[in-house]
């Protein structure tokens, strides 16, 4: 039976204004199914008040192998890290 | 004759029938856990069968408050016996398969809806409090009921087949839903209670709109009550679930309470 059914990934915001986190994955027949599914996996202990599921199959990840070309040329360009600015303190954590 | 009477504590009976009715659904919900086909329905019913056993623990300590005898939940969960109870027949009926679960559920999570909502409005705090807590989680129940009997009956003929067997089993129990016995028509004169009857026209137009969109149908039936849980009056499944149910505590009274 679970051979028919799609693997959805679950993403859940923890509370309001914070953004969604992956946070697993859960089995349904559809995506009504893996909303409830994922709530009584991931949100039973107060963990949520949103969730997001999307079928596993319709994400497109990037490839691993590709790492050096994607990630690589970003590793000695410093100076696109705000570091060297001064943060005035009514700004915040940022 | 009526030996059960229910006027003599008219109170204690109704929220013993608001636990009883948790407390036996929710041990119908507890004989699916390790059975789902995942882990997924398998935590699903296990949430099902924890929220309605919570429920029925808030109300059946409020009913020993009210009958004031000294017995507690416990006393009246484990240690009545099946002419005590007062749960419909609805609820204690057989798991049978999925459809047949969820054709009840989606039956009795929309009785209950209805039931928890206008309790909410219920001059007795304590009950209107209990409804309050119990109608969110309820809400969810019907929500995930009605889902499956379309997904059931859209899905695939097996699915279609078995959903409506569980209607055509299960519909002939409606009429007792609605049964008001005279206690809780005089609770309800108070604002206290709420009169079943008043239920039903809401509760068959609900189940009217999932049920057409599903593409499934209520059978004919006799619409006449064939016995009243108001007596005592129960189905032989009753007491076989309480058999169950009930064991640990009458084989092993001494394993009860502080020294588990």
């Amino acid at each position: 039976m679970d051979n028919d059914w799609d693997l959805y990934e679950v993403f859940v915001r923890s509370k309001r204004g914070l953004s969604h986190k992956h946070c697993g994955s859960v089995h349904a027949a559809d995506s009504k199914m893996a909303i409830e599914n994922a709530r009584d996996l991931y949100t039973r202990r107060s963990e949520g008040e949103s969730i997001w599921v999307i079928r596993a199959a319709d994400i497109t990840a990037s490839d691993p192998a590709e790492g050096d070309a994607l990630f690589g040329p970003a590793a000695d360009k410093v100076y696109r890290h705000p570091t060297f600015y001064e943060i005035p303190d009514e700004v915040g954590k940022m | 004759m009526n030996i059960y009477r229910d006027e003599s504590n008219p109170l204690f009976q109704y929220v013993v029938g608001l636990g009883d009715d948790a407390l036996i659904l929710g041990h119908r919900w507890s004989e699916w856990l390790s059975k789902g086909p995942n882990l997924e329905l398998d935590i699903a019913a296990s949430n099902l069968a924890l929220d309605l056993i919570g429920q029925a623990n808030l109300l059946l300590e409020y009913a020993a408050e009210v009958e004031g005898a000294g017995r507690s939940a416990d006393d009246l969960a484990y240690l009545r016996d099946t002419q005590d109870f007062r749960c419909h027949w609805l609820c204690e009926q057989p798991n049978e398969d999925w459809g047949v679960t969820i054709a009840r559920m989606l039956m009795f999570s929309t009785y209950q809806y209805l039931r928890y909502s206008a309790l909410m409005q219920s001059t007795d705090r304590q009950l209107a409090e209990i409804a309050a807590k119990a109608l969110k989680e309820v809400t969810y129940h019907r929500r995930f009921a009605a889902e499956w009997t379309v997904r059931l009956a859209q899905g695939t003929d097996e699915g279609h087949r078995r959903v409506q067997n569980g209607f055509n089993i299960l519909w002939r129990f409606v009429p007792e839903l609605f049964e008001t016995s005279g206690g809780e028509r005089t609770l309800a004169n108070d604002g206290i209670a709420v009169a079943s009857d008043s239920l039903e026209a809401d509760w068959r137009e609900t189940m009217d709109e999932v049920m057409t969109k599903a593409g499934v149908s209520a059978p004919e039936t006799s619409g006449r009550v064939m016995a009243s849980r108001h007596n005592g009056h129960h189905s032989e499944h009753l007491g076989h679930l309480l058999c169950e149910m009930q064991f640990l505590q009458r084989a092993y009274p001494k394993a009860s309470g502080a020294t588990w």
